[in-house]
């Protein structure tokens, strides 16, 4: 079949990459879900036409990298402290956008103090939960959040909760805190999961410019080396295993109340 | 060499510059003073007044001020803090400086300017809340992994303690380097007559600070460096920054040295204990003298070893187990005999204890020199 140009029709762009996400190709694994992620926050953040005045706090685990991927002003903090370096941000620069970009191993283990104590003041800071249910940079171990029965490398027969303890549902239980003004749950494991992961992360965009508290959008996502799946495989794991584990969705929304909705 | 000031004898006493002032307090209204933007603490006995009066004038100030959730949130919020180039001070005692030992780290790995005072008490562990100088290892050893050290300035009085703080934040920033002032608990309770005299070090230009990439490239404050020949090339940066401050920061003061045959060697409140002792030996015919070392690191290798050239010996006075000992040992690479009295736990030493060890080191040295 051959398409035939008019000559008198400018050539139209139907599509361009963000301006926010760096030209170069990713180091993340094949199939990995961080790369969806990273693209949504750069479009997000270009949409709101917050890019000039973001600073971004990278955490530790495989998505540190986001500041090679994000042209964004970055600081690295130390494994799980993000909340609070962000926090530190947050005081002295009344003008920036604050984010931080987190994993599970970061946010729900090592850094539970200072995610649920930033959340707790209510910081005006806009957190990203990239959760994998496992460890990807170290090798594929056991994460707070990964699912009962699912094997890792430390937890080769699968997790036990009588040793382990069950999965750790942190964005509901950081919902509860009255200084989080917006909760929400995506995932990246199709095109419609990520359509509504872009909203939730555009509203938690704008309770932080609005002041109205702190907001979290935690976002399941794969990890197809770490689960040792195929990346097909993975995703339908992400929706048929995962997802019914962390039901997506918005978790809390103290906006509306505030605006007596 | 002393920092608080004499006033004149007929100077009018309604001009008032002196004030009776908590250790604690006099470090952190000298912070403010010098221009801190932010201050972040946790609760911890000896140096709750710090946090108690910076949460009180900070605010007043229209500056930052958080009660973190612990060392670690308080040490990481002032990161944060400082990686936008702002004035930060975050204070500690001794177990929560542990909790801040691995961002000191990144903050050096990452040359994030900040200074961390550690009011020291008795461990370890939880040790006492009685006065210690037994972080001396951590502190001039770079505090957390890695390769790397960080510049230590050790004040001897409350207002020495003030001028020292601006000294801390201009090498902080002139280096891109954390600085820690390592005071004691005496230092931090003891209340005394300080002139209100306060110093505010100029601004750098700070052509690395976050700020939002606007009309620039984006800015990275990080200390990872995952290719081997990338990280060694940035230590190899680290070193030669720290040779510059070997060269450039080394302070020390002595006191009646100048027909010395025995020094003793202290910093801190050990330092006052020795300042008494001294008198006293003195009193008896004993030609001693105090060399006091004020940068702990960069260590006053050079000033000791010339001392070396005129003394019989030295005594090293800690409130420790001996942990200057060894950069004192190491300075003099065997020179002169290094003798050491020390007390741990909280307790101090005494005068006394301290001239019965100059005594011994006289007799190990020879015998009276008089």
């Amino acid at each position: 079949m051959t398409v035939e140009t008019p000559v008198d029709e400018a050539p139209r762009i139907l599509y361009a990459p963000p301006e926010l996400l760096a030209d170069r190709s990713t180091t993340y694994c094949p199939g990995c879900g961080h790369g969806v992620v990273h693209r949504l926050v750069a479009e997000v953040l270009g949409e709101l036409g917050l890019g000039p005045r973001t600073i971004a706090v990278a955490p530790v685990g495989c998505s540190v990298f986001a500041y090679d991927f994000l042209e964004l002003d970055f600081v690295e903090a130390p494994h799980g402290r993000a909340p609070a370096v962000a926090t530190g941000i947050r005081r002295v620069m009344p003008d920036a956008f604050v984010l931080t970009y987190q994993g599970d191993g970061d946010l729900a283990a090592i850094g539970t103090g200072e995610i649920v104590h930033a959340a707790a003041r209510g910081e005006a800071i806009t957190a990203v939960f990239v959760n994998n249910g496992i460890y990807g940079m170290t090798g594929g171990q056991m994460a707070p959040t990964t699912l009962v029965g699912q094997k890792t490398t430390s937890c080769p027969n699968g997790r036990d909760p009588a040793l382990a303890g069950a999965p750790i549902p942190m964005t509901e239980m950081l919902a509860v805190l009255p200084g989080v003004a917006y909760a929400a749950r995506g995932s990246v494991a199709d095109a419609s999961a990520i359509g509504r992961t872009k909203q939730y992360l555009k509203k938690a965009c704008q309770v932080q410019l609005d002041r109205a508290g702190f907001a979290i959008v935690e976002v399941l996502s794969n990890c197809p080396v770490g689960w040792g799946m195929t990346p097909v495989e993975s995703i339908a794991h992400l929706r048929d295993d995962v997802a019914p584990v962390y039901p997506p969705g918005v978790i809390v929304d103290r906006t509306a109340a505030a605006r007596g909705g | 060499m002393t920092a608080v000031a004499e006033r004149p004898a007929d100077a009018p006493l309604a001009r008032r510059t002196r004030v009776l002032r908590k250790g604690n307090e006099a470090i952190a209204e000298a912070a403010i003073r010098a221009g801190c933007d932010a201050y972040f603490g946790y609760p911890i006995t000896p140096q709750a007044e710090l946090l108690e009066w910076m949460a009180r004038r900070m605010p007043q100030e229209g500056r930052a001020f958080v009660q973190a959730e612990s060392e670690l949130g308080a040490i990481n919020m002032g990161l944060g803090a400082a990686a936008c180039g702002k004035r930060v001070l975050v204070s500690s005692s001794s177990p929560g400086m542990s909790l801040m030992a691995e961002a000191m780290s990144y903050m050096a790995g990452s040359e994030v300017p900040i200074v961390v005072v550690n009011v020291m008490r008795g461990g370890p562990g939880l040790g006492s809340i009685g006065p210690g100088q037994g972080d001396y290892w951590q502190a001039t050893r770079g505090h957390g992994h890695g390769d790397y050290r960080v510049p230590v300035l050790a004040p001897s009085s409350i207002g020495e303690a003030m001028d020292l703080v601006a000294t801390s934040f201009e090498i902080a920033e002139k280096y891109r380097t954390p600085v820690i002032l390592l005071a004691d608990g005496i230092l931090g309770q003891a209340m005394e007559p300080v002139e209100e005299t306060y110093r505010t070090p100029p601004r750098q230009d700070a052509d690395w600070a976050l700020s939002g990439a606007d009309g620039r490239p984006p800015r990275v404050v990080k200390s990872l460096h995952l290719k081997p020949e990338a990280l060694e090339q940035h230590n190899r940066h680290l070193r030669a920054k720290e040779a510059a401050i070997r060269d450039a920061e080394v302070r020390w003061a002595g006191e009646r040295l100048e027909d010395a045959d025995l020094a003793i060697v202290a910093y801190g409140t050990a330092a006052r204990v020795a300042r008494t002792a001294i008198a006293r030996a003195r009193d008896s015919g004993m030609r001693a003298g105090l060399f006091r070392p004020i940068s702990l690191w960069p260590f006053p290798d050079d000033a000791l070893r010339t001392l070396a050239r005129q003394v019989r010996g030295f005594l090293v006075l800690e409130m420790s187990a001996g942990q200057m000992l060894d950069d004192v040992r190491l300075a003099l690479e065997g020179a002169r005999p290094v003798a050491f009295h020390g007390r741990t736990g909280g307790m101090v030493p005494t005068p006394g204890e301290v001239v019965a060890a100059l005594h011994r080191l006289e007799t190990r040295t020879g015998g009276p020199a008089r």
